[in-house]
C-alpha cells in the first residue's frame, strides 16, 4: 500500500471545469451523493460516485474546516486521493450571500415544476448554505 | 515620380497611424494570449480527472452507453467548426474553414450526408455568403469562451446524436456521428487546424494501463456503473468541447499577434520606402527650381548684352 507518512491523510482536489478551486491535504471529506452524504476518512475503500448540487465539507489537516458549494458532478476516491469535480464550484467565502439570496428568490418564483427550474433553486440553497456556514 | 511631395506626406501620416493601430493590435493579442494559455491550464485538472474516471469506469464495466455505440451504417454527420469571431488574424478562419471543407468533401464521399453546426461569427458569414444551410450557430465569445457555452454545445450536439435517425417527425435533426473541426494550439509560433471525431465515443480501455505503476483501483460505484458513466459521458463531451474551443481561442489571438506584427513590420517598410520617395521628390524640387532660376538669370543676362 501506500507509505506510512500518507496513510492518515486525504490529498484532496476540487476541481471545477474551468480551475481548480481547492486542492490540499484533509483528514475528512463529506459530500452529498446522488445515494445521501458520505464522508471520506483516510483509507477508504475506491469509490466512484455522482454527486448532486450541495455543500462539500473540507476537514484540512491544520483543523480548519472549508466548506464550498458544488453543482452536479463526481466524485472520486482512491489511494488516499479525492477528487471533487463539478462543472462550477465556489469555496464560501467566494459566494455573494445578498446574490444567492436573489437567485434562490428568482428561481423560487419563476420555478414551474421542471426540472430546470428545481436544479437551479438546489443550486441556489447549497451556496447559501455554504456561505452560512462558514460565517 | 508623378506625385507631389505634399502627397507623399500624406501618404506617410496614413500609414503611420494605420501602424499605431496594427501595433496596439498586436499588444492586445499578446496580452490576451497569455490569459488564454493559463484558461486553458486551468480547465487541464477537469479534463484529467475526467478522462481518469471515463477510462477506470471503462475498464471496470461494460461499456455499453448510447454516446459510445457505433451506428451500424453511418448515413449523417455532424461537424462542429470552431472559427473566430473577428477578422485580421491572418489565415487564422480560412484554415480551419479549408479543414473543415477537406472533412465535408471526405464524409459525401464515405456517402454522409453533413449537418454543419458552427462557433464564430467568421464562419456563420463564411456559409451564409455561400448560401449554405448552418443548423445552429454559436457567436460572441471566441476569444474567451466559457464553459457554460462549451455546456450548451454540448448539450445540442448530443441531443442530435441521441435522437433517432428514422424519426423524422422530431425536430432535432438526427446524426449518426460528430466531429468538430478547431486549431490546436501548438506554440506561439505553428497553430494547426484538426479534425477528431468527437462521438460516437473511443473509450480507451485500460490497455496499456497495467503497463504503468498507477494501475486504476477496484471501484465502487454509486450509485451504480451504468448510471455513474450516464452522467459522466455527456460532462467528457462537453469537457472536450471546452478544450476546443479554449485552444481555438489561444490560436486565434496567436495568429491575430503573429498577422498584426507582420502589419506593423510592412508598415514600417512602407513608411521608409515612402519618405526615401518623398526626399527624392523634394530634392528634384529644388533642382528643378535652381535650374529654373539660373536659366532665368542667364536668358536676363543674355537680353541685357544683346541691348547693349
Amino acid at each position: 500500500m501506500a507509505d506510512l507518512s500518507t496513510d492518515k491523510v486525504l490529498q484532496v482536489e476540487l476541481v471545477a471545469a474551468d480551475r481548480l478551486v481547492w486542492s490540499g491535504q484533509a483528514t475528512m471529506v463529506i459530500a452529498r451523493t446522488t445515494e445521501g452524504d458520505v464522508g471520506i476518512l483516510p483509507n477508504h475503500a475506491p469509490l466512484l460516485s455522482s454527486i448532486i448540487e450541495g455543500v462539500v465539507d473540507v476537514q484540512t489537516v491544520e483543523g480548519e474546516t472549508w466548506v464550498a458549494a458544488v453543482d452536479a458532478g463526481f466524485l472520486s476516491v482512491a489511494d488516499n486521493r479525492v477528487s471533487i469535480l463539478s462543472e462550477r464550484a465556489e469555496m464560501s467565502h467566494e459566494i455573494d450571500l445578498e446574490k444567492a439570496r436573489q437567485d434562490l428568490e428568482r428561481a423560487k418564483e419563476s420555478g414551474e415544476n421542471d426540472d430546470a427550474a428545481e436544479e437551479a433553486v438546489r443550486r441556489a440553497e447549497a451556496r447559501i448554505r455554504a456561505a452560512e456556514r462558514a460565517s | 515620380m508623378a506625385l507631389s511631395v505634399r502627397e507623399y506626406r500624406a501618404r506617410i501620416k496614413s500609414t503611420e497611424s494605420m501602424k499605431k493601430i496594427t501595433r496596439a493590435m498586436e499588444l492586445i493579442a499578446a496580452s490576451r494570449i497569455i490569459k488564454a494559455q493559463q484558461r486553458a491550464q486551468a480547465a487541464a485538472p477537469y479534463a484529467r480527472e475526467l478522462t481518469r474516471a471515463v477510462s477506470a469506469v471503462a475498464t471496470f464495466s461494460n461499456v455499453d452507453h448510447a454516446l459510445t455505440l457505433e451506428p451500424e451504417n453511418p448515413k449523417k454527420a455532424a461537424i462542429l467548426i470552431v472559427t473566430s469571431d473577428r477578422g485580421l488574424a491572418g489565415a487564422y478562419s480560412s484554415s480551419v474553414l479549408k479543414e473543415a471543407e477537406r472533412l465535408i468533401e471526405k464524409l459525401k464521399g464515405e456517402g454522409k450526408e453533413v449537418d454543419l453546426y458552427v462557433s464564430g461569427r467568421k464562419g456563420e458569414a463564411y456559409f451564409k455568403f455561400r448560401q449554405r444551410a448552418v443548423v445552429q450557430a454559436w457567436t460572441g465569445f471566441s476569444d474567451q469562451p466559457t464553459y457554460d457555452v462549451a455546456a450548451e454545445i454540448g448539450a445540442t450536439l448530443i441531443a442530435a446524436f441521441l435522437a433517432d435517425v428514422e424519426d423524422s417527425e422530431s425536430d432535432v435533426r438526427a446524426v449518426d456521428e460528430v466531429h468538430v473541426v478547431y486549431t490546436r494550439f501548438r506554440s506561439m509560433l505553428s497553430q494547426e487546424p484538426t479534425a477528431v471525431r468527437l462521438l460516437p465515443l473511443e473509450v480507451v480501455e485500460g490497455t496499456e494501463a497495467p503497463a504503468k505503476a498507477d494501475v486504476l483501483p477496484l471501484y465502487e460505484f454509486e450509485p451504480s456503473p451504468s448510471e455513474v458513466l450516464d452522467s459522466l459521458l455527456p460532462r467528457y463531451v462537453q469537457s472536450r468541447i471546452f478544450f476546443a474551443l479554449l485552444q481555438a481561442a489561444a490560436s486565434e489571438l496567436a495568429a491575430r499577434q503573429k498577422a498584426m506584427k507582420s502589419a506593423t513590420d510592412n508598415a514600417d517598410e512602407l513608411i521608409k520606402k515612402y519618405k526615401r520617395i518623398a526626399n527624392q521628390a523634394r530634392q528634384a524640387g529644388i533642382t528643378q527650381e535652381i535650374s529654373e532660376i539660373v536659366g532665368g538669370v542667364n536668358a536676363l543676362a543674355d537680353a541685357q548684352a544683346g541691348s547693349e
